[in-house]
């Protein structure tokens, strides 16, 4: 069997005096769809940026596509979408050069794109419906448009494990549905993704299995089960200090 | 060739009949050009403060380097990465802001600075470093400002693409097994030594302009970034000739006049630009309401 498209065990992340993660595992398979679910502050953010080797844990172990998260980063095997609120929209680059920059890890010295690069940058936008919009300038693309544009550049890049961080965020119903179609494409092709989401309804059709975070993994199995109510109420209902929420 | 013509050909050839307006025409163009490029980045990552930190800190690097005899570019970057350096602490081990920390930093290596200045015997005027010397430029001088010119920006123009990813995206970088650390850093260092060659031109209290003014006024006009990589130079440099003609005839300070220039560009360019403009967008919220009435009539 193949490995592991993550595999992080027993992690635990401060920021200061901020305790992050205490303890989280969580384990996704290739060809798989995981939803990562929590509240604000329960770390969803956090355990994406430790499986990325953003922040290091103080205890605990990350193995990425079979090997480390450093050894995944630089074979190319690992993308991330990020958080809206992260990139910088007015930024003047085009839609094709935001997803041409999937393919620099495999570019020399200037990374001048070769004809390669042009044909796998051309198809992940075709693949993901944005071709159209490539020569618009990155901001001036829907919200999901925008996601699609980056989970392109994950394509572009030829990555395994895709993560992507509230994806739902500020997107209609219509983009959802393509965006939903488009994941689970690229988990029947072999890909490992994770996705962080407030959006409770998207997920039964977007992911076989789900993740209740709530600084460590409290429930994982298949969506339907860690949706019921009662399992919700667990990592919804209660502050994250314990108590209930007003 | 017309009676006016003539005069006009004059008037630019005849400054150049000086051997220190040819020394000072080149250094402001290449110190321009090289400003402009990497400022282009500068808007873009948010480092305009950055660039006005490390152009001050510089000066006592530069500073001690004369008195040492080691060049003036070594202790530029030395200062510069120990500005920066301090800097991150500040932020990181108080609960001063980035703002206030970068305040803080520049402001006192600047002093610093000054305070060597006064106790350095020296020939040449090293007040010459803080508010520029443009007619002053020796021809050694003028062979240092090309020579890290040139280095600038071969190491920007190689390393462009990079670059512009770290600018947009830091955490992709990282995730493709790229070093944004290291792409900062040498961007930092980039910074140290354009500060050096941009003093030799306006001094060091005006620097920050040229590293802030070109790119953000490229930025107004265009969505992309190679056109704006083309734009910043072009108009920084244009501003560079202006300026240093019109501080010829004027008999005022070149430096000052450079800079003045540039941000008469930035306002021109800001009320007028079609895309990002004052006018340019409220004319184009027009034409849409009128196009609207139309359509609805
Ligand atoms: N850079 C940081 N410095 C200090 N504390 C941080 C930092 N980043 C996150 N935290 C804290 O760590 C905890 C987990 O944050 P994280 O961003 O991982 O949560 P999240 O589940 O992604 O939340 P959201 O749903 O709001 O995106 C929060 O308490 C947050 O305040
Ligand atoms: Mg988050």
């Amino acid at each position: 069997m193949a490995a592991p498209a993550v595999d992080v065990r027993e992690v635990t992340v401060r920021y200061g005096e901020v305790l992050a993660l205490d303890g989280a595992s969580l384990r996704v398979e290739p060809g798989r769809v995981c939803g990562l679910i929590g509240m604000n502050g329960s770390g969803k953010s956090t355990l994406f940026k430790t499986i990325m080797g953003l922040v290091t844990p103080e205890h605990g172990t990350v193995a990425v596509d079979g090997g480390s998260s450093a050894r995944a980063r630089r074979a190319g095997a690992v993308a991330y979408v990020p958080q809206s609120e992260e990139v910088d929209w007015s930024f003047p680059l085009t839609v094709r050069d935001v997803v041409m920059m999937g393919r620099y890890g495999h570019l020399g010295l200037t990374r001048r794109p070769r004809r390669a690069d042009h044909e796998a940058v051309d198809a992940a936008l075709e693949r993901v419906g944005v071709a159209p919009l490539a020569s618009r300038q990155i901001g001036r693309l829907s919200g999901g448009q925008r996601k699609r544009a980056f989970v392109a550049r994950g394509i572009a890049q030829g990555a395994r494990v895709l993560l992507l961080d509230e994806p739902f965020a500020g997107v209609d119903r219509d983009s959802e549905a393509t965006m939903v179609r488009l994941l689970r494409e690229l988990a029947a092709e072999g890909a490992g993704i994770v996705v962080s989401t407030h959006d409770l309804h998207a997920l039964p059709e977007l992911a076989d299995e789900a993740a209740l975070l709530m600084r460590r993994v409290l429930l994982h199995g298949p969506t339907a089960q860690v949706l019921r109510p009662e399992n919700l109420a667990m990592a919804f209902g209660l502050g994250l200090d314990g108590r209930a929420e007003p | 060739m017309s009676a006016l013509a003539t005069t006009a050909v004059d008037l630019l050839v005849d400054p150049l009949a000086y051997d220190f307006m040819v020394r000072a025409l080149l250094t402001t163009l290449v110190a321009s050009v090289v400003c402009a490029v990497l400022s282009c980045w500068l808007v873009l990552i948010g480092w305009s403060l950055m660039g006005d930190a490390v152009a001050h800190a510089v000066l006592p690097g530069v500073v001690l380097a004369y008195v040492v005899g080691a060049p003036f570019a070594l202790g530029a970057v030395v200062f510069g990465f120990l500005a920066v350096g301090l800097i991150g602490v500040v932020r990181d081990t108080s609960r001063v802001k980035e703002d206030a920390a970068i305040g803080i930093v520049f402001t006192t290596l600047f002093a610093l600075g000054l305070v060597l200045i006064s106790v350095t015997p020296s020939q040449t005027d090293l007040n010459h470093i803080i508010f520029g010397n443009l007619l002053g430029v020796s021809w050694p001088e003028l062979t240092q400002v090309m020579v890290l010119g040139a280095v600038v920006l071969a190491v920007l123009l190689i390393k462009s693409r990079d670059f512009t990813l770290y600018a947009f995206d830091r955490t992709h970088a990282h995730a493709i097994g790229l070093r944004p650390r290291l792409l900062g850093a040498v961007l930092l260092g980039l910074l140290a030594l354009t500060a050096v060659v941009a003093l030799q031109a306006v001094g060091v209290v005006l620097v920050v302009a040229m590293l802030i003014i070109p790119g953000a006024t490229a930025y107004l006009l265009t969505d992309r970034f190679g056109r704006m990589l083309v734009l910043a130079p072009v108009i920084s440099a244009s501003c560079a000739v202006i300026g240093l003609y019109a501080s010829y005839y004027l008999d005022t300070a070149p430096g000052g006049t450079v800079v003045l220039a540039q941000g008469a560009a930035f306002a021109l360019v800001y009320l007028a630009s079609p895309r990002h403009g004052l006018l340019g967008t409220r004319w184009a919220a027009r034409r849409r309401r009128l196009r609207r009435e139309r359509a609805a009539a």
